[in-house]
């Protein structure tokens, strides 16, 4: 037990001062935030708040135009850093899946192993296999993406980020794109995950994921943090004028 | 004029016969000069194509996008100006600066940069619609820009490219023949320099078999590969 | 670089050639024009005849269509323009070139059109002829104009290579533009007629090089 809370006081990403600007048209106007390791963030907000660019941002598939980005204390913004190999330890999940369709779903998931990590190939496909089997879909390692459906592609999605057995997970709305039936076993999926400690920042509007799973809750709005507090606190006792329109918008 | 004197003079078997090893001698280089012109053409359009999507693509540089112009001529002459005129210009206009190559290679240099003239807008233009996504997802998983290209990137754009490609393969192997312009002892020539030493048009007509009997396979199989791509 | 300009742009031998370059260009767009409109009727009227699906006609215009996409075009100008003497007919150079471009043209546009009048769904004839239209109706009211948008792109492109193709027509010694260039060529000792023929057929093809392009993208599947 004190283990883990000791575990859990370690600052795994910090953003510091983060701002990012489309042309004349600022996006995120100095964001900060320090989270804990095996905290589950949930960013919240409305569309255009500028969610999911600070995510992109964290792995840089977004250049901050300013500020610094800390993962387990190295700073990813910085100049001449070895990019390839910091985002080969952030694990992300999009919204449109983007499998590889010209591979199969092992295929999927040792690719990067194999050119990146430089793994063989027997101990990338042991690898892969056994993040399959941790999304419940090894008996499907030899389809390719347009034989599963939307929820077995995500989840998919999300053993090929396991495999490379990142140090932190981004998801960017990974169930806005599927059928409401199939959102259930991806979310599913990612309690899953989140139970077994890993460090998640998910940008999402599945309140309900939330507050079930979610260490913190942050809700954004035109580029800044409004609130930045557990789910309970949030959704029950917002304290923002325009969290509390927000929330009951949806709600 | 009956049916004997027409063969006589355009199927002689005779003739057919004997100018047969010549005409298979000038088919063979022909071949040689498709063969040549066909692979180096196809990987210089490939090559090109990623230099372009590379330069275009690089948002932030507008020296490095400026630097797209140069090949976007060079693409849009050849494509634009005859082979034969391109050939011509190649055989006979260079040598007055001082580049004189021989016929062989000035064939198959023509073709080559035509060729891959027309390989590099179709392979650009696949890997332009390949959609973004798929970029930033090996990108993330720490694969670099070049990795990504090779691994996820041109694997599915060459399928989407290859039936227009061997299409345009197809058209540059007929254009081959044009070497006998500039004195390339290929399939026509040879025909032609036996149809005036026997001063009968069979060899011409057994050239003419000869190109078809190399070239109906070709067409055929490429009009399969699109059929079964398009699936 | 004065070599170069010398040799490739020398404006004095320009002015020489202009005349006989001008005679040329004027062969070449009189042969490409006539050839176009008698290659893409061609290629209409077979594209036509076989969706009739009378299968021994069919079979005649597949063997046609196969046989003059796999010949080579120049065997194709050569053939025509040394079979006529034969027959005791002396057809003019102008005439076999126009020959020659027709069959090699018809042959392309047919499987051009053939695909347009394919694409569009079967259910159009089969409304038009609930209606009561003749074949004949159908096809120029119902199913051509919408075959149109199908056919454009690859008909551009294919109308732009026919075009690449006049320049062929030299080898039977026609004096189209190329021919002329050489012709100034070798009387002139100097290459820049070659290089200015060139540049004609650029300044005449590039537009029609970025129109197929435009219009393959704008009418992509």
């Amino acid at each position: 037990m004190t283990g883990r809370r000791e575990a859990m006081n370690r600052i795994w990403v910090e953003i510091d001062n983060l701002h990012k600007c489309f042309g004349k048209n600022e996006v995120l106007k100095g964001i900060n935030m320090s989270i804990r390791r095996q905290d589950v963030v949930c960013l919240l907000g409305p569309s255009g708040a500028g969610k999911s660019t600070l995510l992109r941002c964290i792995n840089r598939l977004e250049e901050p135009t300013s500020g610094r980005v800390f993962i387990d204390g190295e700073e990813i913004t910085a100049h001449g850093v070895d990019l390839n190999y910091m985002r080969s330890e952030i694990g992300m999940v999009f919204q449109n899946f983007n499998l590889f369709p010209h591979l199969n779903a092992l295929e999927n998931c040792t690719l990067a192993l194999i050119k990146v990590r430089k793994m063989r190939k027997k101990e990338a496909e042991q690898r892969a296999r056994d993040m399959l089997r941790q999304v419940g879909l090894e008996n499907k390692a030899d389809s390719k993406p347009k034989e599963l459906s939307g929820g077995q592609q995500q989840r998919v999605a999300i053993a090929r980020a396991l495999s490379m057995n990142p140090k932190l997970m981004l998801f960017d709305e990974p169930t806005s794109a599927l059928d409401p039936e199939l959102i259930g076993e991806v979310l599913d999926t990612m309690i899953d995950l989140a139970e077994k400690g890993m460090t998640m920042i998910v940008v999402t509007h599945e309140m309900g994921f939330a507050r079930k799973a979610a260490t913190r809750v942050s809700v954004l709005d035109h580029g800044l943090i409004l609130e930045d507090n557990t789910p309970d606190k949030v959704f029950d006792a917002p304290e923002h004028p325009r969290t509390k329109e927000f929330l009951s918008k949806i709600l | 004029m009956n049916f004997r004197d027409l063969f006589y003079y355009f199927f002689n078997f005779k003739f057919f016969i004997i100018t047969l090893p010549n005409l298979l001698g000038g088919l063979l280089v022909t071949v040689e000069i498709a063969a040549l012109s066909l692979s180096l053409g196809f990987v210089l359009g490939l090559v090109l194509a990623v230099i372009r999507v590379t330069l275009r693509h690089s948002g932030s540089s507008r020296f490095l996008r400026i630097l797209d112009l140069p090949l976007v001529l060079y693409v849009d002459v050849l494509r634009a100006v005859p082979p034969l005129v391109t050939l011509v210009v190649i055989y006979y206009a260079l040598p007055f600066i001082n580049i004189t190559i021989p016929r062989f290679w000035a064939a198959v240099l023509t073709f080559v940069v035509i060729l891959s003239a027309f390989a590099e807008e179709i392979f650009r233009a696949t890997i332009e619609a390949i959609d973004r996504g798929q970029v930033e997802a090996a990108r993330s998983l720490g694969l670099s820009y070049l990795q990504s290209m090779a691994c996820v990137v041109i694997p599915q754009a060459f399928k989407i490219a290859l039936p227009p490609l061997t299409s345009r393969m197809i058209a540059v192997t007929k254009d081959v023949s044009l070497a006998s312009v500039i004195g390339v002892a290929d399939l026509l020539k040879k025909a032609r320099a036996a149809q005036s030493l026997y001063a009968n048009p069979t060899p011409l007509f057994s050239a003419a078999l000869l190109f078809t009997l190399l070239f109906l396979p070709l067409v055929r199989l490429s009009m399969y590969i699109e059929k079964k791509l398009a699936e | 670089m004065e070599s170069l300009i010398y040799n490739f742009f020398n404006v004095e031998v320009m002015i020489r050639a202009r005349y006989l370059l001008w005679l040329g260009l004027q062969v070449t767009l009189k042969l490409a024009f006539v050839s176009l409109l008698f290659a893409v009727l061609a290629g209409l009227f077979l594209a036509v005849i076989r969706s009739l699906g009378i299968r021994f006609l069919n079979v005649l215009i597949i063997i046609y269509v196969d046989l003059f996409r796999a010949l080579p075009t120049i065997v194709l100008f050569m053939l025509v323009y040394f079979t006529w003497p034969y027959f005791g007919i002396s057809l003019p150079r102008y005439w076999s070139a126009v020959v020659a471009l027709t069959i090699n043209g018809g042959a392309y546009f047919e499987e051009i059109f053939r695909a347009g009048i394919e694409s569009i769904d079967e259910g159009q004839t089969e409304a038009a002829r609930a209606l009561g239209l003749s074949f004949t109706q159908n096809m120029f009211s119902v199913i051509l104009p919408q075959a149109i948008r199908v056919v454009l792109p690859p008909a551009t492109s294919n109308a732009l290579e026919l075009i690449k193709t006049t320049v062929l027509a030299s080898v039977i010694a026609l004096p189209e533009l190329m021919k002329q260039a050489q012709q100034a060529h070798g009387s002139l000792a100097n290459p820049t007629p070659l290089i200015m023929a060139a540049l004609i057929f650029l300044v005449l093809l590039w537009p029609l090089v970025r129109l197929t392009g435009y219009l393959e993208r704008r009418f992509a599947k």
